[in-house]
């Protein structure tokens, strides 16, 4: 009896550690209570700045390179491109609520007509494959700096992913992302949340592991190690192959209901890409 | 009205070099000192003395670096007269990172972002009055575990 | 033809503060290049200078240990607001680039 007692215990102590379908919104409580739980002495918004919430020495660093960062470069460019008009004489802004500017906390959403997730950079694509123009390669170069520079245009704009009630198949999408941040995978059997929520607050070799809610809200980041700035679903390749795994390609349906759960829970945080990071 | 002549005599010799070689102003980078692949003597090379250790010179450098491709460094002195500040990374394969001519008008307060390959001990130099003085830091370069 | 430099000029009372970011690839010269194993050659700025009313107020030496997409900051007395510093650099394979910037 004692022993029953204690196992309920300890699987009620790990729900956030977890998969259980308690809804999305239960979800994001659940995540955010478990983070408030493990680290009590952090604001809760500075889980947007990633490992620098925890690490003082990385901050110091990281703030010298935000006063003048390198993706001011990515993101002038990425304005330019912008502002281009396509061949056909239309714009990217004609594609866009609010031509395109300070839209980036409705992405990603739930497309009911396709039942797919349509992620920003994916909305990008389609809007010049609509005025005949040639798709954009999603990993580095152009494709990224105007996302960096759709992205700089909502800085501060509050984070707001939808997860229709009405909808059980966009439902479905948020359910396979959560799936996907909790499978292991790889040589090293590694699921994203073996690192960022069972042993986040310690370290990988020199690098504090960053939490789950906050992880999406400076994406485009410009990251030194690769002095270039990349899209999230590029990090997600990098932490897939890092693992050992076969990495999927960007814009695939797995990554987009990846960033839809790892965005939703997101929810609540304000935009502050593009950022830098190690 | 009282003319001031060295002023003047500025003025006229910076048109002139204007005129002469229109727009590069570029002096004689010290090349040598650069290719020195220690850093003793790129210090020699450089200084042509062994620069005298001062707490004057302020090195703001973190101990321990986020990532060595990107180490944000700044170096500031009260002495008078700064010629010239320095940047040396001894175990860096050519230590000779940067170094930077200061003019009359200058504040000396110079910042850069340098890379390391390894951990090291980094030198700032400033030459001041025709003098050489330096401070030193250990900086630590980190493995990442998931940046590296 | 280099990229033009990113400069912020400012007035802090009566130092004129400059600081800079020059895109450029700051390539050091010893990593190989993961297709062909051939190495990758040195491309790297060698020189910068700053010039305010005609007159040198600092000049940059460089190395291939300054980080990619090089960042520099300094300072000067005798400038004012809406005065014009200009930035020149140029690399190790000739190529250059110039811009200016207003104080404010």
């Amino acid at each position: 009896m004692i022993k029953v007692f204690v196992i309920i215990l300890v699987a009620t102590g790990l729900l956030a550690t977890q998969p259980v379908s308690a809804g999305p919104e239960r979800d994001l409580q659940a995540m955010q209570d478990f983070y408030q739980k493990r680290f009590p002495n952090v604001a809760p918004e500075e889980f947007a700045n990633g490992l620098y919430a925890f690490d003082e020495g990385a901050r110091e660093q990281w703030l010298e390179l935000e006063d003048f960062p390198p993706y001011e470069i990515a993101v002038e460019e990425g304005e330019g491109y912008f502002n281009t008009p396509f061949a056909n004489g239309n714009s990217y802004a004609d594609c866009f609520e609010n031509n395109g500017l300070s839209i980036k906390q409705n992405y990603p959403y739930f497309d009911s007509d396709t039942s797919k997730v349509v992620t920003l950079e994916l909305a990008i694509n389609q809007c010049r494959e609509e005025n005949g123009e040639q798709p954009l390669p999603y990993l580095r170069g152009e494709l990224t700096a105007i996302s960096a520079y759709m992205a700089y245009t909502s800085r501060g704009n509050t984070i707001n992913v939808q997860v229709p009630n009405d909808n059980p198949k966009a439902l479905a999408a948020y359910e396979a992302g959560k799936q996907f941040y909790y499978s292991r995978r790889g040589q090293l059997n590694f699921a994203c949340s073996s690192c960022h929520v069972q042993v986040v607050g310690l370290s990988l070799r020199a690098d504090p592991i960053s939490t789950t809610v906050g992880q999406v809200t400076h994406f485009p980041a410009y990251r030194t190690v690769w002095g270039e700035i990349v899209t999230l679903h590029r990090r997600f390749v990098e932490c897939n192959a890092q693992v050992r795994a076969r990495p999927f390609e960007s814009q695939s349906d797995e990554y987009r209901n990846l960033e839809y759960f790892l965005t939703y829970m997101s929810n609540g945080f304000e935009l502050n890409g593009p950022s830098s990071r190690r | 009205m009282k003319i001031d002549r060295r002023f003047f005599i500025r003025k006229v010799l910076a048109v002139g070099v204007l005129l002469a070689l229109p727009r590069i102003l570029f002096a004689a980078r010290p090349d040598k000192a650069f290719a020195a692949t220690d850093g003793d003597e790129a210090m020699a090379t450089l200084f042509g003395e062994t620069p005298v250790a001062s707490d004057r010179v302020v090195l703001k450098i973190p101990e321990i670096a986020e990532n060595g491709a990107v180490v944000p460094v700044t170096i500031s002195t009260d002495l008078e007269n700064v010629e010239s500040i320095s940047v040396v990374v001894a175990k860096n394969p050519t230590p000779l990172a940067a170094s930077f001519a200061l003019g009359p008008r200058s504040v000396a307060n110079v910042s850069v972002r340098i890379k390391m390959g390894e951990s090291s001990q980094v030198l700032a130099v400033v030459k001041a009055g025709g003098k050489h003085y330096s401070t030193s830091k250990d900086v630590k370069v980190t493995i990442g575990g998931c940046g590296g | 033809m280099g990229k033009p430099i990113k400069i912020r000029a400012k007035m802090k009372g009566d130092i004129a503060e400059v600081k800079a970011l020059m895109p450029h690839e700051m390539e050091a010269g010893f990593r190989r290049d993961p297709a062909t194993n051939e190495r990758v050659p040195a491309h790297y700025i060698t020189d910068v200078v700053a010039e305010h009313n005609g007159d040198v107020v600092f000049t940059a030496y460089w190395g291939p240990a300054v980080s990619k997409n090089p960042f520099v900051s300094f300072s000067f007395l005798g400038a004012a607001v809406g005065d014009t510093i200009n930035l020149h650099w140029k690399d190790n394979k000739g190529d250059s680039s110039a811009t200016e910037a207003v104080f404010k």
